[in-house]
């Protein structure tokens, strides 16, 4: 049986423009909390997993741990408590990506040694392996250090746990390859890539289950101590560059083949 | 005065990645320009082909020893650590490859200090170190200090001319690491990867060519062109050698039941929530996307796009050339023309 507790930070929706403005507390984005948000991708692979392998273990449970502003939270949580079955744990405080990743791994330790119940031997740390906001790619081991975790893996697709409550991961490396390694078990650190799982479909009877802890669990999220002020930011900028592009049409098949030949070539 | 760290694992055949020789020139273009210390850190069974081929970089620090040869998060933190601490390392800078960017940010708590990966570029300036990198994926770039020490920093690929200066004696330090139990918990099996005739995620080719879903949607004559797509693209492949990318759309339609191309996995994905591969060329074919999608070719050099669509989104602003015509027809032909 494991206690799985996933970490997941909310993300503006991927189709929203985006454009840096520096206030008050720091760098953000323009409008950040008017755009639409969604649960960061690749922790949701993790949750999706994490539920997944608690239905198949007898007793395990999942917690989803998200720092982010409450109101935002309770937003997204309206889809995300419909996909999967977990107790939700709030640290309420900002979920942009120009926090430092070691802030927001202390504001995710103090939210998680809060959780009552949760046994440390039996312990799986789910989460992205990169967020799609800072995509740094170093909360979850610096959390997982905190939390005392040394067999930690990343850019994971697949866990499969053996009868004896060992785990065989498959991590994605360079080239396209996979390296294969067993741990004994529990504890563990895991950064989900993309897994193997389809997004779930809306569960009304899961969401309603959920949301009947989404709400406590907001209301008594303690404001996160985060120092905006780790990172100095020297300069925040969009990518400047637009290219001239060339439109070639009504132009012969054979016209066009060559031209692109001749690029390869050259 | 800062020290910085030059970190890196030792491949079985002693040599280090070229990932690695990059951040190397990285880390040595930062200490000239800081004037600042620069000594070498390097773990793995055997390391002493590696230290001589850095020996003119600065003094050498390693962890040796067999339970260092593998990729695994325990043994590779301990050495880590255990080499900052041998040099007192104010700054610790090494490659973003996999093995480095799952250990060294574990590092980076165990030392008390902070990280930042997948910097794209590391300089001076006024007697500080900035570093440049990305921010949603790419989608902004951000221009950074710190006051914090030891930083942690990582190098992505193909941002630096890797390091080749001249072989030499190295000035060897050996830091020893007893390897406890709880480092062996994890054991390496096998490393996965596709046969080479199978291989079409080729990180070192020119080439990145990115096939979208319309390779899959019905064609002008009302059927879709399944197999023939895969063949076309295969065949592109294998004579251009050059490495495959995916929208997002194209390989999600693998978990969906629909007939879809089946060298196609999650590893090829490119963009938002997929790789955001380096190469020099790329031709993007059948593509639609919108922003989240384009991130995919941030960092290819060179762009161009076949597509119906004249306002194709990959295209518009984005690419060099946009060419509006069929891509089963084009790339038939550059086929036939590639021999
Ligand atoms: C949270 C989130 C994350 C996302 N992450 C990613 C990501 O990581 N990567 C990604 O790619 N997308 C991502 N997207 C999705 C993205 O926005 C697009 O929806 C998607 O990538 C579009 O895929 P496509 O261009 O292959 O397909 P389509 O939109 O279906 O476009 C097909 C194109 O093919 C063209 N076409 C058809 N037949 C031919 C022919 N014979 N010759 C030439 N052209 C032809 C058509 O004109 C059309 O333009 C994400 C979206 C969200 C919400």
């Amino acid at each position: 049986m494991f206690h799985i507790v996933v970490c997941g930070g909310i993300v503006p929706d991927p189709l929203q423009t985006l454009e840096p403005v520096k206030g008050p507390a720091g760098w953000g984005l323009k409008n950040e909390l008017m755009l639409p948000s969604i649960l960061d991708p690749w922790a949701s692979h993790a949750l999706y997993e994490a539920a997944h392998l608690a239905k198949a273990v007898p007793g395990s449970k999942v917690w989803l741990v998200s720092l982010g502003p409450k109101a935002k939270l309770q937003q997204v949580m309206m889809t995300v408590a419909q996909k999967a079955p977990f107790e939700l744990v709030v640290a309420d405080g900002p979920a942009g990506g120009f926090v430092d990743s070691f802030e927001v791994a202390e504001a995710l330790f103090a939210a998680i040694s809060g959780i009552a119940g949760l046994d440390a031997s039996k312990l799986l740390l789910f989460g992205g392996w990169q967020s799609a906001s800072r995509g740094s790619g170093s909360t979850l081991q610096i959390l997982g250090e905190k939390l005392g975790i040394t067999d930690q893996f990343q850019g994971v697709d697949k866990l499969t746990v053996g009868a004896d409550g060992s785990l065989e991961v498959m991590e994605r490396i360079e080239g396209g390859a996979y390296q294969i390694s067993t741990c004994t078990g529990a504890p563990a650190a895991l950064g989900w890539a993309t897994g193997e799982l389809p997004e779930p479909p809306n569960n009304p009877q899961v969401g309603m289950a959920n949301m009947r802890l989404v709400m406590p669990a907001l209301q008594k999220a303690k404001p996160a101590a985060v120092n905006a002020a780790a990172i100095d930011y020297q300069s925040v900028t969009l990518p400047a560059q637009k290219r001239e592009t060339r439109v070639v049409k009504d132009t012969p098949v054979d016209v066009i083949a060559q031209e692109i030949i001749d690029w390869l070539a050259s | 005065m800062e020290t910085i760290l030059f970190c890196a694992p030792v491949a079985a055949d002693g040599t280090l990645a070229k990932a690695s020789l990059e951040a190397l020139s990285a880390a040595k273009t930062l200490a000239e320009g800081l004037g600042a210390t620069l000594a070498v850190g390097l773990f793995g069974a055997d390391v002493a082909p590696a230290a001589a081929a850095v020996a003119a970089c600065g003094p050498v620090f390693a962890v040796t020893g067999e339970a260092f040869a593998v990729a695994r998060y325990a043994t590779d933190a301990a050495a880590l650590e255990a080499l900052a601490k041998a040099a007192s390392a104010t700054i610790i800078i090494a490659a973003d490859d996999s093995r480095v960017s799952r250990a060294l940010p574990g590092v980076a708590a165990r030392l008390n200090g902070r990280i930042d990966a997948h910097v794209v570029a590391i300089a001076a300036k006024d007697g500080k170190p900035l570093v440049t990198r990305g921010y949603y994926r790419q989608r902004m770039t951000a221009e950074l200090t710190r006051a914090a020490r030891p930083w942690c920093v990582t190098v992505s690929g193909g941002c630096y001319a890797a390091y080749d200066g001249a072989p030499g004696q190295a000035s060897l330090t050996d830091v020893s690491v007893p390897v406890t139990e709880a480092m062996t918990r994890t054991t390496i099996k096998a490393v996965v990867a596709p046969s080479a005739d199978e291989q079409t995620i080729r990180p070192d080719a020119k080439m990145l060519f990115v096939a979208g879903a319309g390779w899959t949607k019905k064609q002008g004559d009302g059927a879709a062109h399944v197999p023939e797509a895969g063949q076309l693209i295969l065949g592109f492949l294998g004579k251009a050698k050059a490495s495959l990318g995916s929208s997002k759309s194209l390989v999600d339609m693998g978990g969906e039941g629909e007939s879809v191309l089946p060298f196609l996995t999650h590893l090829h994905q490119v963009g938002q929530t997929g790789a955001t591969p380096r190469h020099q060329k790329g031709l993007a074919t059948c593509c639609h996307g919108e922003e989240p999608h384009v991130v995919g070719w941030r960092f290819i050099t060179e762009r161009r796009a076949v597509n119906l669509d004249a306002a194709c989104g990959w295209a518009q602003g984005k690419a060099d050339v946009l060419y509006v015509a069929d891509a089963f027809e084009v790339m038939r032909r550059v086929n036939e023309l590639l021999g």
